[in-house]
């Protein structure tokens, strides 16, 4: 993965992009590892391997600390959870943090996926990456349909979070 | 441990709830099982109270094919792989002011199973107190449960058919106010569960469910309570009652209320509810905080 291929990601019809849509959509390489974990899995592996991500969702970094009112709420999900992206304007990253409580893991374990997946990608890589992220995770009937919807809608959050941030630093780019 | 007990004597089934207490006391009893059932499938699996079963009323009580809880032969493989007889004290606790419990338990209902009972406060309260949780599963002892002759569902259990033919009687909208008035299809803080319309049934009142829940998740007094429904909602001493949300979870939770700590005589749960009714062709509805006229037929 390098500089030069996120940079032409989005309409100039490079080979390896012009699929969209396709489930053959290439996903940047920290996440099909993570969605290859998942795919090897039978059913009862897949929950245990989800609770040892949400195990792993790593602590907020201590200028987050001041709690979850600094942070977005992503009001989609069925648990409390925040979000919040940090941009690195000259390498075109984002760096993501999600804080869930405790009590709910399976919020924190899509969190998890989505921070190791996602995190420290170029914005268009995580822009690139196909909505349809949860079920190729094969969780569908382990978790049921209604519950990975709440992954979507955080997928859907970060997503509209660098939109806007690239509309507000370079309105021309902003589509 | 020094907690003041609530009295349940208070409601009209007193033997519907259990304290944290009688559950610390009574949970080794060879004739009670503890099932666990939260809206978070992974929770259970992060501590719970030892000896407790899971139960995940997504994939464990409804029929894979049909949109319909199990027949009664698999509801009594299900309940014996859980160690659970005909006689068994089924106690179920969850999270959320144990609403998916509650749903749990509504469904153990129809199947006619006789002693069942909530642990007032669920998880919340067990964990508050810092009582013991524990990520050791401990499988069932694989116990017989004849299959029932059938699922009733007719005593507790309303279909659209049942709630066409009871529009005039009293009818309890438990969703949030947004999704009652029609400006939200589904519940603050849900994705989208996907209606045609917004809106509630014509007449329903207007009584989010989580009005019957304290803070610690425990269940108001039976006086805020008759407050709340007899009187605000204006169910007064209605002889028949129907309850629906958005697909019958969080109705299971005011039906527990009406059924067994108010008492009401005929209390049924409509849990094709608002997924079914704001979808379905030729289906009155109203829109806006009023309820609204009933349809003349």
């Amino acid at each position: 993965m390098s500089d030069q291929d996120a940079q032409t990601a989005p309409g100039t019809g490079s080979a390896h992009t012009a699929e969209s849509g396709s489930s053959s959509t290439e996903l940047p390489a920290q996440l099909a590892e993570v969605v290859e974990e998942f795919a090897e899995l039978e059913e009862r592996q897949k929950l245990e391997l989800l609770l040892e991500f949400s195990r792993e969702l790593p602590e907020l970094p201590a200028r987050y600390t001041g709690g979850y009112g600094q942070m977005e709420e992503v009001v989609e999900c069925q648990t409390p959870l925040f979000l919040t992206v940090e941009y690195d304007d000259d390498a075109g990253t984002a760096q993501l943090f999600f804080a869930a409580p405790p009590e709910a893991p399976t919020t924190r374990g899509f969190a998890a996926i989505l921070h190791e997946g996602l995190s420290g990608l170029s914005f268009e890589q995580i822009l690139a990456v196909p909505e349809d992220l949860s079920e190729r995770l094969g969780l569908a009937r382990a978790i049921t349909p209604l519950r990975l919807r709440g992954m979507t809608a955080m997928l859907g959050r970060i997503k509209r979070n660098i939109r806007a941030h690239l509309a507000e630093t370079d309105p021309a780019q902003a589509g | 441990m020094t907690t003041t007990e609530k009295d349940f004597s208070q409601y009209a089934n007193p033997d519907a709830l259990v304290s944290t207490d009688w559950v610390a006391q009574h949970k080794d009893d060879p004739s009670v099982v503890l099932l666990e059932s939260n809206e978070d499938v992974l929770l259970f699996e992060t501590g719970h109270i030892p000896g407790a079963q899971k139960i995940d009323w997504h994939t464990d009580l409804n029929d894979p094919v049909t949109r319909d809880f199990l027949g009664p032969q698999q509801f009594a493989e299900f309940a014996a792989s859980k160690g659970i007889t005909p006689e068994t004290t089924v106690v179920f606790y969850g999270d959320k002011s144990n609403w998916w419990a509650a749903y749990a338990l509504w469904v153990f209902t129809l199947f006619g199973h006789q002693d069942l009972r909530l642990m007032d406060g669920g998880r919340l309260k067990w964990a508050a107190e810092g009582r013991e949780l524990t990520t050791e599963t401990s499988p069932a002892q694989p116990a017989e449960y004849p299959a029932p002759a059938s699922r009733d569902d007719s005593t507790f259990r309303a279909f659209r058919e049942d709630v066409l033919a009871h529009l005039g009687k009293p009818l309890v909208d438990v969703r949030s106010p947004l999704e009652y008035s029609g400006e939200r299809t589904h519940m603050e803080g849900y994705e989208q569960e996907g209606a045609m319309r917004g809106g509630h049934i014509p007449s329903a009142a207007s009584v989010p469910w989580a009005k019957a829940a304290n803070e610690d998740g425990t269940f108001r007094s039976r006086a805020e309570l008759e407050q709340i429904y007899t009187e605000q909602a204006g169910l007064g001493q209605a002889d028949e009652v129907i309850a629906y949300c958005r697909i019958g979870e969080r109705s299971s939770h005011t039906w527990f209320v009406l059924q067994h700590l108010l008492g009401y005589d005929n209390v049924r749960n409509y849990d094709g509810s608002w997924t079914e009714w704001g979808n379905a062709v030729r289906l009155p509805i109203a829109t806006g905080e009023q309820p609204g006229e009933v349809p003349a037929r």
